[in-house]
């Protein structure tokens, strides 16, 4: 195994992520391809882990930081989109320009 | 390291075949025309993520993805489907038009090569040893809480805020209950 091809990888995840966000009009699935972003990460911490070998194991641990971290903001992000799909029965975010002008 | 010595490890094939399926999936979720599929394509790219991860020793790790991502994060968001109405047949809505899609394809290949040249300026070819043996858990769990106590102990905060910001999002303000009362009386 190549380091590189696990960071190519990452790459590639993260830019196919950055595509949905900028694309998708739904907020649940603009949310869906955050999580694809944050998977790509994840998978750099842990190559670069096993690549440097490190004795604390650092990018594990922070791999974990991160898959918590993601909870919790799917958790708030969710709430909020019901909060404004409650308020103005939509969840598209082109709709959402009230703070834009 | 060639390409003929890296195409004749078999970790290589299993780690082609990984990362296709994680990639090729990570494409429908941004791609597809229907919500719910969006989000079960979700779930293969996070399972191949977390084969990848048992590949590179990280069993905990992998477990983990699996457990709080496909077992919790994916609930979350197919009730938030639910719930928000969106649309379940293929309609255009899903995405923004063309117009804005060029622009952002453009965009992402030109962040994709730049990172990857970035990469293989400063890695090169480098090899990454197959590990020998899993990280053990415990080892995982002592380095956690000695070298890395502070940072953990401030995310058991954001979780806890987490908590309270859901809460307080998702109940009804009191006293609109309250005025919706008074009206049916």
């Amino acid at each position: 195994m190549t380091i590189i091809q696990f960071i190519i990888l990452g790459a590639a995840m993260f830019a196919v992520g950055l595509y949905g966000v900028l694309t998708r009009r739904n907020a649940v699935l603009v949310l869906a391809s955050v999580e694809v972003m944050l998977a790509s990460v994840n998978i750099n911490l842990v190559a670069f882990d096993t690549y440097l070998a490190d004795s604390a194991y650092t990018g594990q641990i922070f791999a974990l930081f991160v898959i918590a971290l993601a909870a919790a903001e799917v958790g708030i992000g969710i709430a909020i989109v019901l909060m404004i799909f409650r308020n103005r029965h939509s969840a598209d975010v082109d709709e959402l320009d009230l703070m834009k002008y | 390291m060639s390409f003929g010595d890296w195409i004749t490890e078999v970790g290589n094939w299993i780690f082609l075949i990984l990362a296709l399926v994680t990639f090729v999936s990570a494409l429908m979720v941004v791609r597809s025309q229907n919500v719910v599929r969006a989000v079960l394509y979700l779930v293969i790219t996070l399972g191949g993520s977390a084969a990848l991860f048992l590949m590179l020793g990280a069993e905990f790790v992998g477990w983990t993805v699996v457990l709080v991502y496909i077992g919790a994060v994916i609930i979350l968001f197919l009730i938030g489907i639910m719930i928000t109405k969106a649309p379940l047949t293929s309609t255009a809505e899903l995405s923004q038009p063309i117009s804005a899609k060029v622009p952002a394809a453009l965009l992402t290949l030109l962040l994709f090569a730049v990172v990857t040249w970035a990469v293989y300026q400063s890695f090169g070819f480098d090899t990454l040893p197959f590990p020998d043996e899993a990280t053990r858990t415990g080892d995982i769990g002592r380095s956690l809480f000695s070298t890395w106590i502070i940072p953990f102990e401030t995310v058991s905060f954001v979780l806890l805020a987490a908590l309270i910001g859901g809460i307080s999002l998702a109940r009804r303000d009191p006293t609109v209950v309250e005025e919706r009362l008074g009206e049916r009386r």
